[in-house]
Parts: C-alpha cells; sequence; structure tokens
C-alpha cells in the first residue's frame, strides 16, 4: 500500500463512485480505513489473491491521482553565493499568513513591478500567439496526448498555473494576489499546491499526511528556483514523473555527473534557470517557437539573455579545431542538432517515461469499481501503472532512444478547431517541420508519445472531454466518454457532433535535456552505418549509411571479373607451359 | 662494359638495337613514388570500403582519420611526382605509342604459347604501348577523379550551406565511389600483370631494386659511360 512519507495529491476510492449504482456502495462502504482492513482480510482469505507484499502495492488498491510523489521533500542546493537580502528579517513577512494570496500582496509591497512583469508570463497567461503560424496556442486551448486537455478541466490541471484558484472560467487574470510566487520561489522544499477543485467525490480524499504549509516560514525562505521549484511541474508533465518528457524526470533533482553533466548536483549544479535565462519573469527557451539552429552562438560579453541554446555558451564550433575529429564533429554542427550526439538516450535516471497511452480501455471496473495494475518496475523501484482505469493502457520505457528527424523550430499543432482525415495515419497533435534541404534545418532528437485518444468522428476535429469535476457528468467517476466529451465540447462552446471514435495520435518532445559527460557522446558509426539511428531519414547521402545500388553492384562486378579474370588467365598459363615443357621433353 | 658479345640472333642490328645491360631504370625517387603510392592507395581503398560499408573491420572514427590523412599523404606526394615528371621529361613515357594491339594480343595468346613479348624496354622505352595508356588513364582519369571528388568531399563544410549541397555530396560521393572501383579494378590487374615477366617475380624485383636487363644502342651507352648519369651494373 506504500502509504508512508508525504504523498502529494491522491485521490482514493474515487473509482468506486462509479455512475448512480455506485452511490450506493459508496455509502455502504463510507469509512475508508475500515474498507482498507476489510480488502485486506478479504485477500488474505482468498487463496488466489495470497501474493507478496510487493505484488500487492502492484495492485489495486493504490490511490489513483498520485501524480506528483515527492519522497525527497529537500530543496536542491543553488550555490548563488549570499543573496544580498534577508527576507526573514523583513518586518511584513513576520506574520501569519493564512493563504498564498496573503503572501503575494507582501511580495508585491517591495517587488512593486514582478506582478506587472509576471503576468506577461505564459507561467501565468497559458496562452502563446505563434508568431510565424499565426496559431494560438498555450495549455489553455491545446489538446495534448495525454489527458487530452485542461481547458474545462483545471480544477485539477491548473494545480501547475502558477496562480491560486484557476479552476473555472471565472478565474481573474488581472488580480496580481492571484499570483503564486512561492511555487517558484519556495527555497524549503515543503511548499506544494493542490487542486483548485475537489473534482469527484471520490477523490475528495488527497493530501493524507501531508504537514499544512508554514505560510511565514515558506515565505521567509524564499530565493531563486532551484530544480525542484521548476520540476514540481516540468518533471511530471502528462500526469506522472517523467510520463511527457523523458528527459524532465524528478531523478533531475539530484542528477549526478552521468545522467546531466550540467545539473550534476556534486559538480557544475546548474540549476534550470542557469540555461533558461530570464528577463522580467520571461524564460527563454520556449517549446512553441524553438531556436533549433542558433547561428548567433557566443553573445558580447556579458550573458545573452534571450535563448536557452547550447550554442549561447558552447558556440556553433565547439569541439577541438587541432584535431581531425574535432574538425569533423565542428563540421557536423550545422546539420546535427547538439543534443543528437549528447543526449544519447533520455529517461536514463530511473524514471521510466510514458510512449503509448490507449484510452480505448479506459473505464474498466472490477466489482463495480475502478482500478490500477501497476505492472511495470522502473530502474528507481517504483512500480508504475500501466492500466488505470480512469485512464487506459500504458507502456513505458526507459534508456530510450529518441526519434530523429530534420527540425526547423516550427511545430504545428492540430488544435480543436483542425480538421484532420483520421484515414492518414496518425494526427500529429504538436507535429515538427524541417527538411534536409532547407538550410536551416538540423537533424534534431525527439519523444515521440503514441496514443490513441477520443476524436469527433463526424466532424473530425479532436475533442474536449470532462474529466474532472465534482458532476456526474465527469469522466473520473462516470467511465462514460460519451458524456465526458460532450460536457466538455459543450461548456467551452466547441461544436461537437455527438458521436466520437478514437484516433492515433503522436505528439513530440524536442530533447535537450540529460546531456551526457562528453566521453558518453555517440560515435561516428552509430549513425554511419547501415542501421545506424538515422537509418529512416531520407533524401540525403550520408557516408556509411548509403551506397548506389547499381553502381556498387558494377563496382563489386568489375573487382570480382578482375579477379576472376586474372586467375583463369594464370591458370591457362600454367596449363601451356605445362604442354610447352611436356612437348619440349619429346 | 658494353663490349661483351650477345648471341641473341635478333640483336645483330647494333646500331639501333643494342646489347642488353643491367641498367637503372627506376630511380630511387621513382620507386620510393611507386611503393608508397602502392600503400597509401591500399590504405585508402581499404578504409574507403570501410567508410562505404563494404566491410565493419574497422570503426568509423578509424576509417576516416586514416582515410584522411592518406588522402593528404597521397596527394603531397602526387604533386611531388607531377613536379619530378615535368622536370625529368619523365611524364613522356605515359605518351600513347603505337602497337598496342599487339600487346594486347601478346597477354591473350603469345604468352600462353611462348611467344616474345613484342615489346623491347628501353631506357627511354620503360613500358609497354598497353602500360603507357593504362598509366595514363590512371594519371589523367582516376587520379584526377579521385582526388578531385575527395578534395570537396574534403572541404565538404565549406559549402554544405548551400540549398544544392545534398544533392551535390550525393554526386560526389558517387564519382568518389565509382573512381575507387576503377582504382580497385587497376590495381587487381596491375599486380597480376608484375607476375608475368621472365619469372612470376622479375618485375617485381625489377620495382625494388631499380635494375632491370635492358638494350641500350650505342648512343645512350656512350652517353652513360660519358657521364655516369645512369647507374649501370652488368651481369646481375
Amino acid at each position: 500500500m506504500n502509504r508512508t512519507g508525504p504523498k502529494l495529491f491522491m485521490c482514493r476510492g474515487h473509482n468506486r463512485h462509479h455512475g448512480i449504482k455506485m452511490h450506493k456502495q459508496q455509502y455502504l462502504l463510507a469509512a475508508k480505513s475500515s474498507i482498507r482492513a476489510s480488502l485486506w482480510t478479504l485477500m488474505l482469505l482468498l487463496p488466489h489473491t495470497i501474493q507478496s507484499a510487493e505484488d500487492h502495492s502492484r495492485q489495486a488498491m493504490d490511490s489513483d491521482m498520485n501524480f506528483r510523489i515527492v519522497e525527497d521533500s529537500g530543496p536542491s542546493i543553488r550555490d548563488d553565493g549570499e543573496s544580498t537580502a534577508d527576507h526573514s528579517k523583513f518586518e511584513i513577512l513576520q506574520k501569519d499568513f493564512n493563504n498564498g494570496p496573503e503572501v503575494t500582496e507582501a511580495c508585491l509591497s517591495c517587488h512593486t513591478e514582478a506582478g506587472r512583469h509576471f503576468m506577461q508570463s505564459i507561467h501565468w497567461t497559458w496562452e502563446y500567439d505563434h508568431p510565424s503560424s499565426g496559431q494560438k496556442l498555450g495549455k489553455k486551448t491545446l489538446i495534448n496526448t495525454f489527458c487530452t486537455n485542461a481547458k474545462g478541466n483545471e480544477g485539477m490541471c491548473a494545480q501547475c498555473h502558477a496562480g491560486y484558484g484557476w479552476k473555472d472560467e471565472n478565474f481573474d487574470f488581472s488580480k496580481q494576489e492571484n499570483i503564486d510566487c512561492l511555487v517558484c520561489h519556495d527555497r524549503t522544499g515543503s511548499y506544494y499546491k493542490t487542486p483548485n477543485s475537489t473534482g469527484n467525490k471520490a477523490c475528495s480524499i488527497m493530501f493524507e499526511g501531508k504537514k499544512p504549509i508554514d505560510w511565514s516560514k515558506v515565505a521567509q525562505s524564499v530565493g531563486k528556483p532551484g530544480r525542484e521549484n521548476c520540476g514540481a511541474c516540468h518533471f511530471y508533465g502528462g500526469g506522472g514523473d517523467g510520463v511527457k518528457h523523458g528527459d524532465l524526470d524528478s531523478s533531475l533533482k539530484r542528477p549526478n555527473r552521468e545522467l546531466d553533466v550540467h545539473m550534476d548536483a556534486e559538480g557544475l549544479n546548474f540549476a534550470c534557470t542557469t540555461c533558461h535565462v530570464t528577463r522580467q519573469h520571461i524564460w527563454a527557451g520556449s517549446r512553441y517557437n524553438v531556436i533549433a539552429h542558433d547561428t548567433e552562438g557566443l553573445g558580447l560579453p556579458g550573458e545573452r539573455r534571450d535563448v536557452a541554446t547550447c550554442e549561447s555558451c558552447h558556440s556553433e564550433a565547439p569541439h577541438d579545431y587541432s584535431s581531425l575529429v574535432g574538425i569533423k564533429l565542428n563540421g557536423h554542427t550545422d546539420k546535427i542538432a547538439c543534443q543528437t550526439c549528447h543526449i544519447p538516450t533520455i529517461a536514463r535516471g530511473g524514471v521510466a517515461t510514458m510512449v503509448d497511452w490507449d484510452w480505448r480501455t479506459a473505464g474498466k471496473t472490477r466489482d463495480g469499481a475502478g482500478f490500477k495494475e501497476k505492472n511495470y518496475s522502473q530502474a528507481n523501484g517504483a512500480h508504475r501503472a500501466t492500466y488505470k482505469s480512469i485512464k487506459g493502457n500504458f507502456e513505458y520505457a526507459e534508456n530510450l532512444v529518441p526519434h530523429y528527424d530534420w527540425f526547423d523550430g516550427q511545430m504545428n499543432y492540430t488544435t480543436i478547431e483542425t480538421k484532420f482525415d483520421p484515414n492518414q495515419g496518425p494526427v500529429e497533435i504538436n507535429g515538427y517541420q524541417g527538411s534536409h534541404n532547407d538550410g536551416k534545418s538540423r537533424i534534431w532528437p525527439f519523444k515521440r508519445m503514441h496514443t490513441i485518444q477520443p476524436y469527433d468522428k463526424v466532424n473530425n476535429t479532436m475533442v474536449y472531454m470532462h474529466l474532472w469535476g465534482d458532476d456526474d457528468d465527469a469522466y473520473w467517476g462516470n467511465y462514460d466518454f460519451g458524456r465526458a466529451i460532450k460536457v466538455g465540447m459543450q461548456k467551452n462552446s466547441v461544436p461537437y457532433s455527438g458521436e466520437f471514435d478514437f484516433v492515433e495520435t503522436y505528439s513530440f518532445w524536442p530533447i535537450t535535456h540529460m546531456v551526457a559527460p562528453k566521453e558518453d557522446a555517440m560515435g561516428c558509426a552509430d549513425c554511419h552505418s547501415k542501421q545506424g539511428r538515422l537509418a529512416d531519414l531520407n533524401g540525403f547521402y550520408m557516408p556509411g549509411r548509403d551506397s548506389f545500388g547499381w553502381l556498387d553492384i558494377l563496382g563489386y562486378l568489375a573487382l570480382g571479373g578482375a579477379l576472376l579474370g586474372v586467375l583463369l588467365h594464370a591458370l591457362l598459363r600454367k596449363i601451356f607451359s605445362k604442354k610447352q615443357s611436356q612437348g619440349g621433353a619429346q | 662494359m658494353s663490349s661483351q658479345t650477345n648471341n641473341s640472333s635478333h640483336n645483330t642490328k647494333v646500331k639501333t638495337r643494342g646489347e642488353k645491360h643491367y641498367v637503372m631504370i627506376y630511380t630511387r625517387y621513382e620507386r620510393f613514388w611507386h611503393w608508397s603510392q602502392a600503400l597509401l592507395i591500399f590504405t585508402l581503398f581499404y578504409t574507403g570500403l570501410g567508410l562505404h560499408g563494404t566491410h565493419d573491420l574497422l570503426d568509423f572514427q578509424t576509417a576516416v582519420i586514416i582515410h584522411t590523412y592518406g588522402a593528404l599523404a597521397l596527394m603531397v606526394l602526387w604533386i611531388f611526382t607531377t613536379f619530378w615528371n615535368f622536370t625529368t621529361g619523365q611524364w613522356r613515357q605515359y605518351l600513347f605509342k603505337e602497337g598496342v594491339l599487339k600487346v594486347i594480343r601478346f597477354y591473350a595468346y603469345g604468352i600462353l604459347v611462348g611467344e616474345p613479348h613484342p615489346y623491347k624496354k628501353g631506357l627511354q622505352r620503360k613500358q609497354n604501348a598497353l602500360q603507357s595508356m593504362a598509366y595514363m588513364a590512371f594519371m589523367v582519369l582516376i587520379g584526377p577523379a579521385l582526388w578531385a571528388s575527395g578534395i570537396i568531399y574534403l572541404v565538404y563544410d565549406l559549402w554544405s550551406g548551400h540549398s544544392w549541397s545534398a544533392d551535390g555530396l550525393t554526386l560526389i560521393a558517387f564519382i568518389h565511389t565509382a573512381a575507387a572501383f576503377l582504382m580497385g579494378t587497376f590495381v587487381i590487374i596491375h599486380i597480376y600483370m608484375t607476375t608475368t615477366g621472365k619469372t612470376p617475380s622479375h618485375y617485381i624485383k625489377t620495382m625494388v631494386t631499380g635494375y632491370d636487363n635492358i638494350e641500350l644502342t650505342e648512343a645512350e651507352i656512350a652517353y652513360i659511360e660519358e657521364t655516369h648519369a645512369i647507374a649501370i651494373k652488368d651481369e646481375p
């Protein structure tokens, strides 16, 4: 059952809340501890359920919504030297705060412009107008390949919004005290966020064993963000540790050198913001508008404040020009992203990343209750759910070789408005753009996520699902796709035909973290070979991988023919010289 | 030394057909050129096949390093040799000579039935007509195709930014590969031909020591006696 240690955000037993029929059962089994006790007894009594304790922990009775289990709640060390301000000495912070907004007001009383700055940030707006594609992007509206949409499910999803209380469309984006300064700036490690609404009745128990936040303490302990501050959301994207990205997971809180040469806790110990430089609370390093090829490289004295690229520190020619290998490698940087060679695999810190999610199987119940199976054990020993009634089936991977392709930095999104042809293969929810001959693309590594998720089969669009809510229409409670989609679309005023089916989708996450030490970078032959990593990329010649079909045949025939010809000639010479000497003897 | 009498019947016309003498026909530089070129071509062919993916006996990085340095060395050698060929006038050895068909006929048939070689080696005629033609092809076709495409290949990074670079690389790789196959074919036949002398090792020995038994004209003998410009040892 693994109930020790502080767990963030768990939701237990909500799966029993299965439509109206289940209400009755839920009332019958009101006392939660006794449920557990009785189930334990039941399991022990039934011979076929007698299993090892470990197997038990992989079985049903685990909480369902525990997407962030933070065992290690200490802060990472950020070595910036001593700050010029000791916040514990500020009078305004030496009081008993009752809630987050009160702390924010105190922050803003000194940092007078910070609120205005921060409100421009995507961490606040969850909106992004793409400058070249014109698409309206951002979590506020996008479809994704995990829990499919934050829109309408903010009560749950906006836990990762850097604000207080966004649970529906009534959230006030203009109120500065709604900004959550602490989620990024708490340096005690003890701060945590909760869902902004309770969700389904069955999900009402959360934060069991979690100490209430000591507001004064965290308010007096602020500083520049450590890896765990950013990681509190970015490590857990997609609904769990490492699920979305593959190169971002909780192993990066205290990585060793092999896992990430920059963030190595005993070494360089970079914080996220060492590379993701900021200017007035706007961060460099956008995934919506990627700088796939930074031709500017190093900045003039002082740091560049506009990019998070490798080149901005290492230049475009970082290898040693005094060796042939170095020259050759520098010659690669115009076509090959640094990440392609220097991140040989992802999800290699002991935490798995999800590679496949099948929504079709969601909604199964056992004895009328939802359940989960944890049949994947990752390298750090944790067991990962391979099935959840609320979500369907999952597959994971570790030490994953990324997907490679030409990328010019432009991601093209399938939004809720995009029409697609479901017969044209998987729908690319965020497809990348690029080609070998556009003069700007480079070969990049991506984590590719494959999902089978609902869509409107008449209008051929993706759908918003109403997953989270304390009403009977929420999928996480009633397991009814039809209702969840209908309400999800209705709530957000999107036309819906009323008929859904499932469609295959891909999403692509450019890989840039988990940079290995140079001795672990990929070798030439990893790509320059017949069955190398770039075997699937077409349209250009690559030494060691490609040959010219008929030229090779002709060439080998010429070599073989010459060899055969001279052997034959030698044989004839031998035969004739024997004849002659015999003739001479006669 | 030149007064020895040769009893061969066809050697009676002293004025045009001198007696056979054991003469240095391949100078030290020529032999250095030949053998270092041989070594480099073997190295380049072997590593090149590795890079091409024909075998994987060498790891790619090692193959690239050896192939690149080998190519640079060969280019330096060829620059020196071009200089040598023109300053010594030896380039004339490779000009077209009459009698190619006779030589071909000899290797196709005559050699089997014990006919004499239709071509007589001389100081200014070190190679037979077929050889001259083959070496000329080597020097003006196969060689340049290899080094020209090779140099362009080597400096790929100078032109990789152009939109045509992918097509350009394909073309260059094609020419380089095709020429390499021709070179390989040339080398196989060339090596075999070295076994067609009086004894199978005769020509090879000549290429090592530089000396061969050739006929000298009286003028040549007189020139050698006067100047000692060419080493001559009678009777090997």
